[in-house]
């Protein structure tokens, strides 16, 4: 290996903190333009099936949202491709034919997804209802499919197939198997769920905030339920698929696996380190559980685990203890969000209504962060976990990064810019919901006075005649009412 | 050795995606152009609504054509993309972030509430639409001359900053602002709007006119620059380049004559972008380089390129019907921004909220125990399983 290598010595690490902010940043997103558009077909089905004007209202309030979202998804998304090819052109020219087949379909599904998000965004007013319903469904195949395809590009170059070299040039190559390698039913399976859980959570977590507060109505009991639900019945599925992964790592990648859980030589009856960092093949200040390890990799104490010292030390992964502590910290918050959901399902069986004390809504209103900071924390192990390699076993990073002087202005010029994209992306969706709280000041008055006499909009409209509040205010809105 | 027909099949489907870009893509920007140019916030508004009108449920589909582009080369041409990507690391890496300045500053600049955001946010927005088109055009530029080594050792400055490469960037910020004041032309049109008919028809002749004289600029400077492309677009591709004349000669006779046909002007002025693209592929073959890098040699493995046609036919089975619909209802005017939920309010608000009524009988309590216990056990179960299993190695 290195055979290829650029004769200058590049250092790799701002190539690789560019790839991971940019990624970083991306997925994020990326979970809204995967999950959104389901929460809100569910929404809009239950408003349409069961004439529910608080559920239709959630729904086309979400599209709003999903809208900012999904755009500026689009553009962190074409970055990616962009880094792609600047950042690793030692990646993409030798190995972009292989690549390429998965991104290839992601396009074809990218297509879909951005065609009918602006049908289904802007088709609220002129279509039928369910023409419009119908118009979300091609964004849910299309953002499953799409995150399958893209997540495969990944799986490949974990568990690299369906290619010849020879002489270190791609001669052949097949595309089904590049698609289908030994990794993609686990990390796609994983990504999916993880994708739904993130956007589930971080939806309720606003709701919950709500809750809260006081608002208690159908519609904010309706904006925590809906995602909560979807996102709560994935989580033990996530936690088993977990578990499932972790054996396949243990197989199909032993070194990561041996930074994860702190294997430093190969050994039977191996520890389970929980927490804990590593100086000098010491770990300190962790808790361990004789064998464990073992018995978590082959249900068996004796079971033999491969340790860090199986290569040599220029091969193992760097940083064990970032990897180590990333993989507890997602296992971790995994389990919470397990609890949490299994304490809300428990609840919601035996009393068919939703749990609304404060012990429960407050760390459902931090589940969302904690979905993110664990699936930031996955990626953080399965791609610092690769390293030194960028395709398992075949090319190294230091031989794909590019020689191209730049990337450090690059580098700064993404940390800026995602930093003000991170804080409007968070603003505008808290500006919007603060604008439409604005909009139903009476919305207050209902539920603080629930036995007082009508507000006057209310009672207005319910005579059926148009609200006089709703008139100056959209009026006032201005240039905005477009 | 020359290329098989896999490796020009390919190469056909990428030009003309990249011609689709052009002429979706590079509406879109032409449209934010257009927005910078409009004025101060009064005069403007008006050409500004329509401009955002017209993009703002096409824009997202417009710009996969670019990631296709992308995608595409990588895989069909690897060798080709990575030095590209190499040599042209600065204009490419500059256009990516007018793609994102643009993009976020286009979604933020709807929901922005006050007059100044909105200012910041839309300026963005308009000066991305200079920034990219006119670095792609450098890019363009820099591969027509043949100034991307095969095997660059970093940045190549001089690849893109040649006079030709420089007159390309400028050719397609016109183009971009051309084509985009045509269809804008139409839009006004279906609106009914005959002022911003004329204020677009104005438009659109002007920058017909200067797209003209930098597109013969360019064509110029090719003759000393690159030799064997000059050679090609006087010699093979000519008939596409005087297809391209005549088209926007056309186009610029229908404005002229005020004929705005829905279906002949967007159609001829499509035509005279176009053909410029596919007469510029014409033009290099048989190299993605020219005449360092032949397609043959540049080409990914057969099976790859096979892959290429499936996603391609996949495109034209699944992805043109979608942008059909998409045109076809952005058309009809079935599209727009849902603008008050005054009337859901309202009618969310007649249900009083069912203060914690159970929707169901709560379980009853010997129901919930005997579902504890079977629960424990078989999570007992479950975890002796996994530790008495005998190990299989």
């Amino acid at each position: 290996m290195g055979a290829m290598a650029h004769v200058l010595a590049v250092n790799p690490v701002p190539a690789r903190s560019q790839m991971g902010s940019s990624l970083g940043f991306h997925i994020i997103l990326a979970c809204f333009g995967i999950a959104f558009a389901a929460m809100c077909m569910i929404a809009e089905w239950i408003g349409i099936k069961r004439n529910d004007a608080a559920a239709l209202l959630l729904a086309r309030r979400w599209s709003k949202v999903m809208a900012v979202l999904v755009a500026v998804g689009a553009v962190s998304g074409t970055v990616l491709s962009y880094e792609m090819g600047l950042l690793w052109p030692g990646l993409m020219g030798r190995f972009g034919a292989a690549l390429g087949g998965p991104f290839s379909f992601e396009g074809i599904f990218f297509f879909l997804e951005a065609i009918f998000v602006g049908v289904y965004l802007y088709g609220w007013k002129r279509l039928s209802p369910w023409a419009h319903w119908w118009s979300g469904m091609p964004i849910v195949v299309a953002g499953i499919l799409g995150a399958m395809s893209v997540v495969a590009a990944n799986s490949w170059m974990n568990s690299p197939a369906g290619f010849t070299l020879s002489h270190g040039k791609l001669t052949s190559v097949d595309p089904v198997s590049v698609f289908f390698n030994p990794s993609t039913p686990y990390e796609t399976t994983h990504m999916l769920l993880a994708a739904y859980m993130v956007a589930g959570f971080l939806i309720a977590g606003v709701y919950a905030v709500g809750l809260l507060r006081g608002r208690r109505d159908r519609y904010h009991r309706l904006g925590f339920a809906i995602p909560f639900t979807v996102a709560g019945v994935l989580a033990p599925l996530q936690v088993l698929m977990g578990d499932v992964i972790a054996r396949f790592i243990a197989n199909q990648q032993p070194v990561k696996f041996a930074a994860m859980e702190y294997v430093l030589t190969t050994q039977r009856d191996a520890p389970e380190w929980l927490g804990g960092i590593l100086i000098n093949g010491k770990v300190y200040f962790g808790l361990s559980i004789p064998a464990f390890d073992s018995i978590l990799v082959g249900f068996n104490p004796h079971t033999r685990v491969i340790g860090l010292n199986s290569v040599p030390a220029a091969l193992q992964p760097p940083l064990p203890t970032l990897i180590h502590l990333s993989f507890d910290v997602m296992v971790g918050l995994g389990m919470f969000l397990f609890v949490l959901a299994a304490w809300q399902g428990w609840w919601w069986w035996f009393h068919r209504r939703l749990l609304l004390t404060p012990w429960f809504l407050v760390p459902a209103a931090l589940s969302g962060v904690a979905a993110v900071t664990a699936m930031e924390a996955g990626w953080v192990v399965t791609e610092v976990g690769r390293q030194p390699w960028i395709v398992y076993h075949v090319l190294l990073v230091s031989d794909a990064v590019t020689p191209s002087s730049g990337v450090t202005v690059t580098l700064a010029v993404i940390l800026v810019l995602y930093a003000i994209l991170t804080v409007v992306s968070i603003g505008v969706p808290m500006i919007m919901s603060r604008r439409w709280r604005q909009e139903t000041p009476a919305e207050e008055d209902v539920e603080q006075v629930p036995y007082g006499p009508a507000p006057t909009e209310a009672r207005a409209s319910a005579a059926g005649h148009p609200a006089p509040p709703a008139v100056p205010r959209a009026s006032s809105r201005g240039p905005e009412a477009r | 050795m020359s290329p098989s027909a896999d490796d020009i099949a390919v190469a056909a489907i990428l030009i003309v995606v990249i011609a689709a870009y052009a002429l979706f893509g590079g509406a879109d920007f032409g449209g934010g152009i257009w927005d910078l140019l409009a004025g101060s916030a009064e005069r403007g508004a008006a050409p500004r609504e329509l401009i955002d009108e017209s993009i703002t449920p096409v824009w997202e589909g417009n710009h996969v054509w670019l990631v296709f582009i992308l995608v595409l080369t990588w895989t069909a041409f690897p060798p080709a993309f990575a030095a590209i990507m190499t040599a042209l690391f600065v204009p490419l890496a500059v256009s990516v972030l007018g793609i994102v300045l643009r993009g976020s500053g286009f979604a933020f600049r709807h929901t922005a509430e006050r007059l100044r955001m909105r200012q910041l946010t839309g300026a963005t927005f308009a000066a991305a639409s200079l920034l990219t088109p006119f670095f792609m055009g450098t890019v363009i530029g820099a591969i027509a001359t043949g100034q991307v080594p095969v095997h660059p050792g970093g940045n190549v400055l001089a690849a893109w900053t040649s006079p030709t490469a420089i007159l390309t960037g400028f050719l397609f910020i016109a183009a971009c602002a051309y084509i985009s004041a045509v269809y804008l032309v139409l839009e006004a049109r279906q609106r009914g709007r005959q002022d911003l008919m004329d204020y677009f028809s104005l438009r659109a002749t002007a920058a017909g006119v200067v797209t003209g004289g930098l597109a013969g600029g360019t064509f110029a400077e090719l003759s000393t620059s690159s030799p064997y492309v000059y050679g090609r677009l006087t010699g093979i591709a000519l008939p596409l380049v005087a297809v391209s004349i005549a088209a926007g000669i056309a186009v610029l006779a229908m404005l002229w004559l005020r004929w705005y046909h829905a279906v002949f002007l967007r159609a001829t002025a499509a035509i005279a972008v176009a053909a410029v693209v596919c007469g510029w592929g014409l033009a290099q073959y048989p190299y993605l380089f020219p005449t360092s890098l032949p397609l043959a040699v540049g080409s990914a493995p057969d099976a790859s390129l096979v892959g290429e046609f499936v996603v391609a036919g996949l495109a034209v089975l699944l992805v043109v019907p979608g942008f059909a619909l998409l045109y076809f209802l952005q058309q009809r005017r079935l599209l727009t921004a849902a603008d008050s939920d005054a009337d859901l309010r309202l009618a969310a608000r007649l249900e009083p909220p069912p203060r914690g009524r159970p929707a169901a009988a709560p379980v009853a309590a010997g129901t919930r125990v005997a579902t504890a216990l079977v629960l424990a056990l078989l999570a007992a179960r479950a975890i002796r399983d996994v530790f008495s299993r005998p190990h299989p190695r």
